[in-house]
This record gives structure tokens, sequence and C-alpha cells, in this order.
């Protein structure tokens, strides 16, 4: 549904984007996944026919974008990165325009509107100012507007950002609710939020793609060596020598001194295998020392980008 | 058998000649619907905001000013003259003026705002043409603009009431001033097309039509030559055959071709994101 052909793109000197290329399969959800300016927005933007790529090819829906832009953007939903919107127009005014402009039947237009303000659960704002919203209400109207016309392409650009986790999660849900009808790309500089929405996961750093892959193969790379941190009380070096024991582990550190104050002493422990806090909780219980803390250590988007950069900077050498 | 393929070659262009013209129906419907859209947006923001009807006060209370003060010249001074000559002549004259610093204030939201707010990305990523937009836009401007300077016909009327007179000339007096205030919003709207920031676009579009104005005013300054020149591109030696109530088909001409080429440049604004970073 969209392909991306090595794509670069430069504003002036600056190079915001180098050979980048993907694929998104009809329906597929998939996250772009970057820090800030890594090039998300750049990419978004060329998908949506709002400026081409210096360099490349870029298709959706089998069209090219440069050369078949309007009838592209017919098929598309576009929701852009801090979404304003019109301060001074109501929602429903607003979402009037819009489908004024995507829809060519007039009797679509108004049925069009109710459905988006029901999926996103705005009727009772819709005589509103979008001025007067709530970051998240207003969020909520960038995406519906995104919505109308069913478009079979949807690119939400940072689509939670800004909410507060309960409307976190009503967008995830939404989101998710949509897959299968429309191909979605959305972007986030979240990991979690991309692994619980996307089936694939696209990484984007200083405008290059890092790494691609699904959410679940993902974090198995992530956590090839699954890591689980340990605060138990008990003798130190007992301690340290009954974890080493276990048939699993691959690797125990002592981090102790970081928790200043707590009870117990704190390990990290590595093992290629998920399931190893059941032992290690064994363990504790069976010597009969007091186990405070145990949890895997999920690892971060800055670890996980060094993760990711280091394996390239092997697979380059 | 070659007179055959070029037959069907023939028959295909005809086709492809139809289709064409098919899609342009069809495009022609679609253009109107979004350049309807976008016109229906922009009076709704000018006239539900309260800053179209403040414009149009201050303009009032300016004109009104200068309604009050030529008629009293006319009536101390112009003893004699025939009131064409002199009153309309006068007031039309001092009219350009309050067109000039008003058109800007109208003019400069208008792409400005949309690329302040990011809006500017949601409309040119909607199956809309730079030119939809644009044309929306600029009409809009325009029924803004005819709006405030409706409310100057009561001056005719009024007059009218106490002296009837040949309103022909004050015809003449009102298209001159619609062209020139059109051509002001073209000019507006390429300035408003090419920042951000509302303020930098109306005091730049006030500059550069004040700039248009005074081109041919100081004669000391500029040799006999290109004096000539710069009163062909001033702004005001175009309006003055209007202003004496004649509507001179050149004059006309040279404000349709201001508009044309602000409009041009507007619209090559607009497209710019589709060539900037290109190599």
């Amino acid at each position: 549904m969209i392909e991306v052909h090595g794509v670069t793109k430069y504003y002036g000197s600056i190079r915001a984007l180098y050979n980048v290329s993907f694929t998104v399969q009809k329906g597929e959800i998939v996250g772009l996944l970057g820090p800030n300016g890594s090039g998300k927005t750049t990419l978004m933007r060329i998908l949506t026919g709002f400026f081409p790529p210096t360099e490349g090819k870029v298709s959706v829906a089998g069209l090219d974008v440069e050369t078949a832009s309007l009838e592209i953007r017919r098929r598309l939903g576009y929701l852009p990165e801090n979404v304003v919107l019109y301060p001074d127009m109501s929602v429903r005014a607003f979402l009037n325009f819009c489908a004024r402009v995507k829809s060519d039947s007039v009797n679509q237009r108004k049925s069009q509107v109710e459905r988006v303000l029901h999926e996103c659960a705005l009727e009772h704002m819709a005589h509103r100012h979008i001025g007067t919203l709530s970051k998240g209400y207003r969020q909520r109207v960038g995406l519906a507007q995104a919505l109308l016309c069913e478009p079979e392409v949807l690119i939400l650009d940072e689509p939670t950002i800004g909410l507060d986790p309960h409307q976190v999660v009503e967008m995830r849900e939404l989101i998710k609710g949509l897959g299968g009808k429309a191909t979605i790309l959305l972007s986030s500089h979240i990991l979690s939020e991309v692994s619980l929405t996307c089936q694939r996961v696209v990484i984007i750093d200083k405008g290059q793609i890092v790494a691609e892959d699904t959410a679940a193969g993902l974090s198995e790379r992530v956590q090839g060596a699954s890591q689980t941190l340990v605060r138990a009380a008990g003798p130190r070096l007992e301690l340290l020598a009954a974890f080493r024991a276990l048939s699993k582990v691959r690797a125990v550190t002592v981090q102790d001194g970081s928790m200043g104050g707590q009870e117990g002493h704190t390990f990290i422990i590595s093992s290629p295998d998920h399931t190893i806090a059941r032992e290690i909780a064994q363990t504790v219980v069976t010597h009969g020392w007091d186990l405070y803390e145990l949890k895997p250590v999920t690892m971060g988007l800055e670890e996980l980008f060094i993760h990711l950069t280091a394996e390239e900077k092997r697979a380059a050498a | 058998m070659k007179q055959k393929e070029g037959q069907s070659s023939i028959a295909t262009i005809h086709g492809q000649c139809l289709f064409h013209l098919a899609g342009l129906v069809v495009i022609r419907r679609r253009t109107l619907t979004n350049f309807w859209a976008v016109l229906c947006k922009e009076l709704r923001s000018y006239f539900l905001s309260p800053f179209i009807y403040l414009i149009s006060a201050v303009f009032l209370l300016l004109s009104g000013y200068y309604f009050y003060t030529d008629l009293i010249f006319y009536v101390q001074f112009g003893f004699g003259m025939s009131i064409m000559e002199n009153f309309w002549q006068l007031l039309f004259n001092d009219l350009r003026l309050v067109v000039l610093l008003t058109v800007p204030f109208l003019t400069m939201r208008l792409f400005a705002e949309e690329k302040r707010l990011g809006t500017i990305e949601l409309l040119l990523t909607y199956p809309m043409r730079d030119a939809e937009l644009f044309w929306g836009k600029f009409a809009a401007c325009t029924v803004a603009t005819l709006f405030m300077l409706s409310w100057t016909a009561l001056y005719p009327v009024i007059m009218y009431q106490l002296q009837p007179f040949a309103w022909t000339a004050v015809v003449a007096g009102y298209a001159g001033l619609v062209l020139l205030a059109l051509s002001f919003v073209a000019c507006g709207l390429f300035i408003s097309s090419l920042t951000d920031n509302q303020v930098v676009a109306g005091l730049s579009a006030l500059g550069v039509l004040l700039f248009f104005w005074i081109l041919s005013w100081n004669e000391g300054a500029t040799n006999e030559g290109l004096l000539r020149v710069l009163a062909q591109l001033s702004t005001v030696t175009h309006f003055q055959s209007f202003a004496q109530g004649f509507i001179d088909l050149k004059e006309v001409t040279f404000f349709l071709l201001f508009m044309v080429f602000f409009n041009f440049l507007t619209l090559r604004s607009l497209e710019s994101r589709q060539w900037r970073g290109r190599r």
C-alpha cells in the first residue's frame, strides 16, 4: 500500500532523510519510531504529498506521490503533529469544511461528519469552538478530520502526544479498531506506545532506518538477553553465588549503592529465558531470605538506540 | 497499412481528447466545490470576528472625515467648478489613501495565520489544488473589501438628495476604487503568503503599496526617462482618470495586469514547497 524507495530529503544543506526504504502492506499498522528530529515528520509530509523528496520514489496505493498527488490525497487521511486547527471555528463547522473538500457526494458529507463525531466521541463537543477545547479533544478533532470519508491510508503523526494516560488508552483502542480497514502508519517517540498498537515497527534515527521488525521481534532483539532486577535481603556473597548457580543465568551484576536507604541488595540478572523470574523467586524463598523486589528491566528508547546502532556498527565492521 | 495506423492513432488521440475533456468537466465541479468551501470558511472567519467591523469603522471614520472636509472645501473654494471636477475627484483621490491604509489589515491574516497555526499543512494535503485555495481566499477578501467600501455609498446618496448630479461619473470613480482595492488585495495576499507573522505581512504590504504610490513623486531624484517609466508603474497615476469620471480601458488593463502579476507570484510562492530542497 505504501512503498518508499531510497528517499532522501534535503532542507537546503541539512539532510533530513537519507536513503530510506520500506513498505507497508494493505491493512497493516506500522509504527515509525524515532527520537525528536529524526525525520519522522519529514517522511510523513512526503507521503502525504505536502512536498516531494529530493531523491527517491514514493508510491501510495500504487500511485506515485509526485505525479498523482491529488488522487492520493483523496484516499488519504492525515493527522499532522501538534494540530492547532482553527480556534475560531466550531468542531462541526470545521468538519463540514473538511468533508466538503474531501467528499464528492453531497449526501455522503453529512453522514460522514456524524460518523466521525461518533467514532471520536465528539458529539457533545460538536458546537464548541476548537479554541476552547482541551488538548485531548483537539487531538480527537484532528483524528476525526483524518477519518472523514473512510481513507484507505491513514498517516498519523504522534497521535498520542500530549494526551493524559486515559486518553492515550482510548486513542490506542481507536487506532487498533481501524486496523484491517485502513492501512495505518503512525509515528511516535515512545517505544511501548508503538509496540502496543503496531504490528510492525520501523526505527529511524538521524534520517536513516536503523531497524525494521515486528513488535515482538523487536522486543526479542532488545531483550535478547532478558534482564531481571532482584532486590533481596541476605548475605551478599551467598545471594550472588546462589543466583550464579541458576541454570539459565548468563550474568549477574551487583547494583548496590545506587538505591540509597533501601533494604537488601540489588542485582541485575541476565538470561536468554524470560521465565527466569520464577526460579529467582524460588531460590530466594528456599534459602529463607527476604524478597523485596522482582521485575523485568525494560529497555528505554535511548538504550534501544544504543543497542541497535551498536548492532549496525558491528554489522558494518 | 500505414494509413490505417495513422487513422487508429488519430482515433486514439480523439479518444484521449474526449477523456481529458470529460476529466476537465469532473475537475471543474470539484474545483468549484473546493473554491466554494474555502470561500465560505474565510467569509465565516471574516464576518464572525469583530476585526472586520473594527477595520470598517476606522475606514468609515477616515473617509467620513474626508467627505466632510472635501465638501466644505468645495463649498468654500470650488465656486464655479462642477461638482465632478472638484468634489468627487478630490474625495476619490483621498479615499485612495484610506483604502491603502486599511486593505493590508484585511489581507495580512489570510496565509500568514494558516502558516502560523500549521493548518496550511492540512489544507495542502487535502485533495485540493493550490489555485482553488488561493482563489477561495482572494474571493473572500474581495467580499470583505467590497463590504468595507459599500458603506461609502451613503455619500453619493446623501449628495444626490441635496443636489442631483450625473451619477455615471461616480460609478467610474467607484470602478477605479474597486480595481485599486483589489490590486492591493492581490499584493497583500502575496506578501501574506511569504511569512507566518501577520504583523510582518501587514506592515510589509503597507510598505510595498506605499512604494508603488510614491514611485512617481520625486521629479528631481530621477531623470525624465526613468520618471516616465516609474510613473507608469505607479498606482496613483493610473487611478487619476477614474477619479475624473472616466473608465479608461488602458487603466483597467493596468490594474488587471497588476493583479495577475501578484496572483502569479502568490501561486508560485505556494508552489515553492514543491521545488525547494530539490537538486
